[in-house]
């Protein structure tokens, strides 16, 4: 098994040397989506392999010594709660390859832009598999330059602004997040993750747990993005090409949240139970702030960019994720890991059907999109807008797609958070997040009325509107399905996380 | 028993539905066979369940759907008397309006995804009744929202549609955030959200918080069953193609509501408060609604309004205790109110118009449609409850139900002590009730006589006849036979099944057990309140009638029986403006203001970090002028300070 997972994260990289060679775009295309489809397969057969009677184990451990000098190990490892992650990100990654090598965005070519994605989603996995904090550090910095040079190169509009801000942005919450790896390496005298989450932070002073878990939390809230350290993220999305969206929202947000759970919560428990309170009253305030933004972006006549709107829900969304955290309870965390990957899967089929409609019509802008009355896509591009109105209902938390079970659960572990928490104030959060959820409903409604509804006899922006392509569908229908079967079935990510999650609460 | 029969009934639609939506656009020969047959199916097999469960048994079976780290979810099922009935009607009414579907959208694009929406909002109710577990049936009512949602929308090319779809999810949905946070108190103080386990915890005194829990799950039953003041989205939802006002209007969603206190009904009766909350909102949305009604001139909208009021019988009977009244009266009225508004379809078809005044001005219009004329009176009579039809024995169950609880002896029968039910509230419910079955009476009178029995005059041209709906059914018939033949079939319960109250070995015996035979008292003073406002309304119109022939422009009964309350009853009382100016503008408001947050004031900090590094290299460029005669000048200063330090130090 170790060897699945050596290889799940040597093949892209091979692959992205390989596109050093000289090779044609087309072929360098096809070749990343073999590639990544082949990463896929070895993901399936992780996920095949694991043992799913005992998640809360490491399994398919490596664990080799690297730089003896920093006491610096390859510590590979997967259990109940990165391999879902790890999936998602093959998953991604592939339906992305797949969808680029009909609809590669305008930019240097094919051949750098698979290079990049490949290496991309070598730090990404990576980032999931790695159990060791300077490991994770790489890891957590390698996504930056692929992501910086996606965006850059092959993004529109205010490209290289938004790639900038995006780089400086998030390279500042890493260095921030280093100091905090160094203090509780020193402290500790290991970076080994494993190691330190079952001393359980015995070894560390509360000083030294206070502001390792201060340094650490600032640095991963910049990633998921916490509000109000979040506005890197609307200007990066609204520039970056679809498959950069894509991976940026259903992945790389998730580093942030997965290495709350990883590293902050079992390493600095004492440093978390101090600023979870906090923690939980941004999220909270992240989830209306952001439903708020949609609102506003989603009115007539706001100008608003489709794209942008999207961007913020992804803060909202991650507000869920982060009260769930917040909790510290099992309940919180399974629902904040659950909703990890519903948004990776809803919002990555939102971005996908924009970044369509995008295409098609030239612009995201919504006015321009709706006109007097709305875009009709009903009656223009029937299955482009019912996969609309399908990720729009998914990202609303309708009960039966998974939305739902990451909202709930985030909620109630909100609602009775772990003890020795204020519960008055994790209630007010709960509630705050309640009226969240009505807040998206109605932008996301909003949106559909706006872009799907609509009297098709008024004049449109563009006069051919090709319905759903076969690329399209390819690449978009296992996320829908997906999000339908997590929604039915979703004891498929719990019964996964909640062993993992006890595991790491020091319960079980 | 057999597992298999009950798992399959909300499964088949959902399967057909799934069908429904994959295969419509290539094989649209399919979405008919694909939307009622599931639906037939699944009505028969909820019929055998209910056969094979009998009366006065109960079955509980669960099996666990997902670990939570706190009280697990599982897939439940509760079987008893109310979920067989229940699931009875939805089954009878479903299959009803997937049938009339076929000819009423015949020519409809639209119709496989219409069908299988339709399909998917029956499964979404059944498994409302069925559900054992709180956070699947959550599941089972949210899906009905978007359902209606879509359903409401159908007609999205109109504005009316448009707003009203939105309008629908978004005030169930603002019910429906308290509801859950009620579903987590009850999970938590119970430790389980299974429905067994929360009513144990209830009987034995370990709910910490009765009321709370009551008043937050009232607010997700206001909204779903359109009680004040979350009321205001039904009336709106007549843009919706009507077969899908029958269907949310009789048998789903907004029974699954009351359906859900009568399930719960013990949590209630453990907090009064809660019990006086609800018997207001009854008696506030009964007459309220009731008014509204003898004011509007769109036929489905005075419906929508009746439908508002008579779910107000409802809350008023679970307000008094008695949930077995709640239950006959939620089943009888699912009956004649899906034929009325199925008829309803028949004549707007026919007459290409939902305005009644128009309809007055056609001539022949009940020749036209014979059946739908004589279904119509059924389900009309049935409406105001005389006898013997199923409303009057439903209606007058309600009231004695009030009437006990107003004497201090409510019907809780086991559920709870009468006590439990203050008097106020029944007084309330019964004093309400009454008036409720005047207006009720007065209001049906007028749409019957105002629709057919009006003189025709020659219409004006500048009034034409509107019709919001989009016509769909075949223009050469006026009531095709999928229309007509499902309009008798709802007929017969609409006539026949209030009788079944009468024994207590029929009815009584599958609900509680307690007689469900009216009071006479009640009798008297319910059936005279009906008559009193059959005689009004004509009084009125006949009022109304001769001025016509007098010449001067004809007005509307219901307008000289409002007087000034005429204007604001036709608005609903202003309630949507209310909302405006509590709701949606300071949302409005609020996101305004967090446009410019994000601009003004995160941005800054932003670009102040981007900022502060400049400000530090032009700081540090000073030291680099590449002027000698400042770079000396510092060297000296330098020595200076140096020697000044070296000298003070020693």
């Amino acid at each position: 098994m170790n060897a699945v997972l050596i290889a799940l994260l040597a093949l892209p990289l091979l692959g992205a040397a390989l596109m050093l060679a000289p090779i044609g775009d087309r072929q360098a295309l096809r070749l990343g989506t073999t590639v990544t489809g082949g990463t896929l397969l070895l993901s399936v057969v992780l996920a095949a392999g694991f043992d799913h009677d005992d998640p809360g184990r490491m399994q398919a451990v490596t664990d080799v010594s690297w730089i003896p000098a920093l006491d610096v190990r390859l510590h590979l490892g997967v259990d109940g709660i990165s391999l879902p992650l790890l999936v998602l990100t093959a998953l991604l990654t592939f339906l992305c390859a797949l969808y680029s090598v009909r609809k590669l965005p305008a930019g240097p070519g094919g051949r750098a832009f698979t290079g990049l994605l490949l290496l991309l989603q070598t730090g990404m996995l990576a980032t999931f598999a790695v159990l060791d904090l300077v490991l994770f550090f790489l890891a957590f910095e390698i996504v930056l330059i692929p992501m910086y040079f996606l965006i850059a190169r092959w993004g529109s509009g205010q490209k290289v602004a938004a790639a900038n801000r995006f780089i400086l942005y998030t390279l500042l919450g890493s260095a921030v997040m280093l100091l905090g790896f160094l203090l509780i390496g020193v402290q500790a005298g290991t970076f080994d993750m494993v190691a330190l989450a079952d001393a359980h932070g015995s070894g560390l002073s509360h000083t030294t747990q206070l502001v390792a878990a201060l340094a650490v939390l600032v640095g991963l809230a910049v990633k998921a993005p916490a509000w109000p350290l979040h506005s890197w993220l609307p200007d990066a999305h609204t520039a970056a090409p679809t498959a950069g969206s894509v991976l940026l929202a259903g992945v790389m947000l998730k580093m942030g949240t997965y290495g709350l759970v990883r590293v902050l919560l079992p390493i600095v428990p004492d440093g978390t139970a101090t600023f979870a309170p906090y923690l939980g009253a941004f999220a909270a305030v992240g989830i209306v702030y952001g439903s708020l933004a949609c609102l506003a972006l989603a009115r007539k006549g706001a100008k608003g960019d489709l794209k942008r709107l999207i961007a913020y829900s992804s803060v909202g969304h991650m507000g869920f994720v982060l009260l769930g955290i917040a909790s510290l309870t099992p309940t919180g965390l399974n629902g904040a890991l659950f909703a990890n990957v519903a948004h990776g899967l809803i919002t990555g089929l939102l971005f996908f059907v924009v970044g369509a409609v995008k295409d098609r019509y030239g612009t995201a802008d919504l006015d321009t999109l709706a006109g007097a009355t709305g875009a009709a896509l009903y009656g223009r591009a029937p299955r482009i807008g019912a996969l609309l109105a399908f990720a729009a209902v998914a990202s609303l938390g309708l009960p039966g797609l998974a939305g739902f079970w990451g909202e709930l659960l985030a909620m109630y572990g909100a609602f009775d958070p772990a003890a020795g928490l204020s519960r008055p104030a994790f209630v007010t959060y709960m509630v705050l997040a309640g009226l969240g959820t009505l807040l998206t409903a109605a932008y996301l409604l909003i949106v559909v009325k706006r872009v799907c509804m609509g009297d098709p006899a008024q004049p449109a922006p563009v006069a051919d509107l090709p319905d759903l392509k076969g690329y399209e569908a390819a690449s978009w229908t296992p996320l829908a399905a997906l999000t339908l079967l997590a929604g039915l079935w979703p004891a498929l990510l719990l019964g996964l996380s909640d062993p993992a999650v006890k595991h790491l609460l020091g319960g079980g | 028993m057999n597992l298999a029969l009950p798992i399959l009934v909300p499964v088949l639609p959902a399967l057909g539905a799934a069908a429904g939506l994959a295969t419509g656009r290539r094989y649209p020969g399919l979405a008919r066979p694909l939307a009622v047959l599931p639906v037939a199916v699944s009505a028969v097999l909820a019929l055998v369940t209910a056969l094979q469960l009998g009366t006065g048994t109960t079955l509980d079976a669960a099996t666990r759907l997902a670990p939570t780290g706190g009280p697990e979810i599982s897939l439940a099922l509760h079987l008893d008397g109310f979920s067989s009935l229940i699931s009875v009607l939805v089954g009878l009414v479903a299959t009803c309006v997937q049938v009339y579907s076929t000819a009423y959208l015949k020519d409809d694009p639209r119709y496989p995804s219409y069908a299988a929406l339709v399909s998917l909002f029956t499964a979404a109710m059944f498994l409302v009744v069925y559900s054992g577990d709180l956070i699947v049936l959550l599941v089972g009512w949210e899906v009905m929202g978007i359902c209606s949602y879509f359903l409401i929308g159908h007609h999205w090319e109109g504005a009316d549609a448009r707003a009203a779809s939105l309008k629908a999810f978004l005030v169930t949905k603002l019910g429906d955030v308290p509801f859950l946070f009620g579903l987590f108190l009850l999970g938590a103080d119970a430790g389980s959200f299974r429905i067994t386990e929360v009513l144990h915890t209830a009987a034995t005194g370990g709910l910490q918080h009765p009321t709370l829990i009551a008043l937050l799950l009232l607010a997700g039953v206001a909204g779903k069953s359109a009680q004040f003041p979350l009321h205001t989205w039904l009336p709106d939802a007549m843009a919706g193609p009507t077969p899908v006002s029958a269907l949310i209007h009789a048998a789903t969603m907004v029974a699954a509501g009351i359906y859900l206190v009568a399930r719960l009904l013990p949590v209630f009766l453990l907090s009064s408060a809660a019990l006086l909350v609800l018997a207001v909102m009854a008696a506030v949305t009964m007459v309220g609604s009731a008014l509204c009604a003898l004011a509007q001139d769109d036929l489905k909208r005075v419906l929508a309004y009746s439908t508002v009021g008579q779910l107000g019988y409802m809350a008023g009977a679970l307000a008094s205790g008695d949930r077995q009244a709640a239950v006959f009266h939620l089943v009888a009225h699912g009956a004649f109110k899906a034929l009325l508004f199925l008829t309803a379809g028949v004549v707007i078809h026919a007459a290409h118009t939902n305005s009644i005044s128009a309809m007055s001005r056609i001539d022949g219009l009940r020749r036209r449609v014979p059946d739908a004329y004589w279904t119509m009176g059924i389900g009309l009579v049935a409406l105001v409850g005389l006898p013997p039809f199923a409303g009057f024995f439903s209606k007058e169950s309600v009231l004695t139900a009030a009437e006990h609880a107003a004497h201090g002896e409510a019907l809780t029968g086991h559920l709870g002590p009468a006590s439990a039910v203050p008097a106020a509230a029944g007084w309330t419910v019964l004093v309400a009730g009454l008036v409720t079955a005047l207006l009720t009476a007065a209001y049906a009178t007028r749409l019957w006589l105002v629709a057919f029995h009006a003189k025709p005059v020659a219409p004006a041209d500048a009034d034409a006849p509107y019709s919001p709906e989009v016509d769909e059914a075949d223009p050469a018939h006026d009531e095709p036979a999928a229309m007509r033949w499902t309009l008798w079939v709802l007929a017969v319960p609409s006539m026949g099944f209030g009788l079944l109250g009468l024994r207590s070995e029929w009815l009584p015996r599958l609900l509680d057990g307690a007689p469900l035979r009216p009071g006479l008292e009640t009798v008297v003073l319910g059936t005279g309140a009906a008559l009193a406002g059959i005689v009004i309304a004509y009084a009125a119109w006949r009022a109304a009638s001769a001025r016509a022939a007098d010449g001067q422009p004809a007005t509307d009964p219901g307008r000289l029986l409002l007087g000034p309350l005429h204007g604001p009853a036709q608005h609903g009382f202003g309630v949507d403006r209310l909302y405006s100016a509590l709701f949606v503008r300071p949302t409005a408001a609020a996101a305004k203001l967090v446009r410019f947050l994000d601009r003004a004031v995160v941005e800054t900090y932003v670009r102040g970090a981007g900022a502060a590094p400049g400000w530090i290299g032009r700081a540090v460029r000073f030291a680099q002028t590449g002027n000698a005669q400042g770079y000396l000048s510092a060297l000296l200063a330098g020595a200076v300070l140096l020697a000044v330090l070296v000298a003070v130090g020693s």
